[in-house]
């Protein structure tokens, strides 16, 4: 069972504000998810390796060269906030 | 006009190449069918049709699944976080449908970022089942599936990293195939879990889908894990399964599964002894641990892919007033639905410390021993088959209060895709739904090793001959 400071701490991870609803909610569905997932703790799993990843890749290399990127003004253009040449953001320090 | 949305991709394709049909009338009439769209199948749609006309797919209107980027045409994802999105670039799967010819003829709705199997979770509203609107097209793809199966598209391209091509394709009455792992780019298909997502094209009848397979698949610098499929795809030609072994899973014989689908499921095996294949029970023991590997790993994954969208360089923004952290989590609390912020919360927690070796780490494990029953059973069959989907479409709002109810749609999809190896969703027949009703589609499911698509398309074919599903469906007229 997962408790709502749970829930809270988790939201806190994911940069992600859970209404009062929202967590009473999310601790109860979470929950009952878990619950059938932890049904994989009763198969025997020593000694297996791990899958990562399906398709069997070796180090795909390519040459170190320059290309072009994206052009400045495009990219900023998809920007909520462009200022200046630069992606403007809220001052990470809450004002006093 | 309603002559040239009859033709199959195969046949327009044909007729366009040998001069006997004009490119531009054959996606002018696709054009008009999509403007009529009722089931909320598209989020865009194509005003003009240009594209490089020259190769197999010359003139073929194909409809686009809104995780693809698209250079200049607005890219959701299904969510609101993307609203208003104008990718820079067009993903590599795009491009190579453009450049066999094909031109794009919308973009179709889904589930927000893939993640759903009933459409219900789209910020843009719920695509409508064409066999019956008061019912789910299935997801995420249910847009690209409603398209094909409700006449407002002659094909489309979806995506599936848990069933999310071929349980829709089943529930709209349509072939839908997901490739191995690596036989498609990914490059610019927006990202959910990225181990598991992989392209794949939806359409009438299994000819089609191998041509449209065909010109997406194919190695990609920019998508390092791409491989393509050695020696391409050929239209499918065989007639009969003689010599093919068919494996049923007992382990997948669970009670969930509706008796009309059961039946249906069950007059198909009959059907592959007819047209000369053999069907045995085999194990897969791990197969039913899916769900619960699954349910772990695409949400971790998907909480780290989906961290990108914080505010800063594209998409929405919401909370400037407060500070940087109030920002993201304003943001991120207005832009994303529930299932998308349910997944972000379950991938963050098994990630979290303390419980990655309890979850992640032996859902991985779990991985393995999925992949492992299939080389197993590979060793002795040419295919795996079940049931696409435990049910028939269910009704709008059925199973959304409940999640772990929803994710069980996934039950027999899922296992392949934790495997990496390609499956096809067939239509096999009608089935009443639980609670009666009118009969409403059933997919049946194949399953082959990694990169055996032409075997496993042309036993799909010789199945889909001996069904004959296609001539006798109504598609649309249904609804």
């Amino acid at each position: 069972m997962i408790e709502r400071d749970q829930v809270l701490h988790v939201a806190k991870l994911a940069r992600l504000r859970l209404s009062d609803d929202e967590l009473e909610r999310m601790a109860g569905e979470l929950s009952g998810i878990l619950e059938h997932v932890d049904r994989i703790g009763e198969l025997d799993l020593d000694d297996v390796k791990p899958t990562s990843h399906v398709v069997e890749l070796e180090n795909v290399l390519r040459p170190d060269g320059p290309r072009p990127s994206w052009p400045r003004e495009a990219v900023l253009e998809q920007a909520p906030d462009p200022a200046d040449g630069a992606f403007r953001v809220p001052s990470p320090q809450a004002e006093a | 006009m309603g002559e040239l949305l009859e033709l199959s991709v195969a046949e327009a394709a044909e007729r366009i190449a040998a001069g006997e049909l004009s490119r531009d009338e054959y996606f002018e009439a696709w054009q008009d069918a999509a403007a009529g769209d009722e089931l909320n199948a598209y989020l865009w749609r194509a005003e003009d049709g240009s594209g490089d006309d020259d190769g197999p797919l010359a003139g073929i209107p194909v409809a686009v699944k809104d995780l693809f980027c698209t250079e200049g045409v607005e890219t959701t994802a299904g969510s609101r976080i993307l609203e208003g999105h104008r990718p820079l670039y067009t993903a590599t799967a795009v491009r190579r449908l453009g450049g066999a010819g094909a031109r794009m003829l919308g973009k179709t709705n889904m589930d927000e970022f893939a993640m759903g199997s009933s459409n219900e979770n789209s910020a843009y509203g719920p695509v409508r089942n064409p066999w019956d609107r008061e019912r789910v097209p299935g997801g995420s793809s249910g847009g690209s599936a409603a398209a094909v199966g409700g006449g407002l598209a002659p094909c489309a391209i979806g995506t599936d990293t848990g069933g999310s091509i071929r349980q829709p394709a089943a529930l709209c009455g349509i072939v839908g195939l997901k490739p191995t792992y690596g036989a498609i780019s990914r490059y610019g298909m927006i990202a959910f879990a990225s181990s598991l997502d992989q392209c794949g094209p939806l359409a009438r009848n299994v000819t089609d889908a191998a041509l449209l397979l065909d010109a997406l698949q194919g190695r990609d610098p920019c998508d390092s894990t791409s491989v393509g499929i050695k020696g391409g795809i050929e239209a499918p030609s065989r007639e009969d399964l003689k010599g093919l072994r068919f494996a049923a899973p007992v382990e997948l014989a669970h009670d969930a599964i509706e008796p009309g689908v059961r039946a249906v499921f069950e007059a198909t095996l009959a059907r592959i002894e007819e047209l000369g294949g053999e069907v045995a029970e085999a194990p897969l023991p791990h197969a039913e641990h899916g769900i619960s590997a699954y349910y772990v790993i695409a949400p971790a994954e998907a909480s780290s892919n989906l961290a990108r969208y914080d505010g800063v360089r594209y998409g929405m923004r919401s909370g400037d007033g407060g500070d940087l952290i109030e920002m993201y989590e304003t943001t991120r609390a207005e832009g994303f639905g529930e299932e998308v912020k349910r997944r972000i919360m379950l991938g963050t927690y098994a990630l979290s410390s303390g419980y990655y070796e309890a979850y992640y780490g032996r859902a991985q494990k779990v991985r393995t021993k999925i992949a492992e029953d299939f080389a197993a059973a590979f060793a002795e069959f040419d295919f795996v088959v079940t049931p696409t989907s435990p049910s028939v479409a269910f009704r709008l709002g059925e199973k959304t209060d409940d999640p772990l109810a929803m994710y069980m749609n996934d039950f027999f999809t899922v296992p392949m895709s934790l495997a990496g190896i390609p499956a096809i969703s067939i239509p096999a027949g009608l089935a009443e739904p639980d609670g009666g009703g009118p009969r409403l589609p059933v997919g049946f499911q194949i399953a082959a090793p990694a990169f055996a698509e032409q075997r496993l398309l042309e036993a799909a074919y010789a199945l889909e001959q001996g069904i004959g599903f296609y001539s006798k469906s109504k598609g649309g007229d249904d609804g």
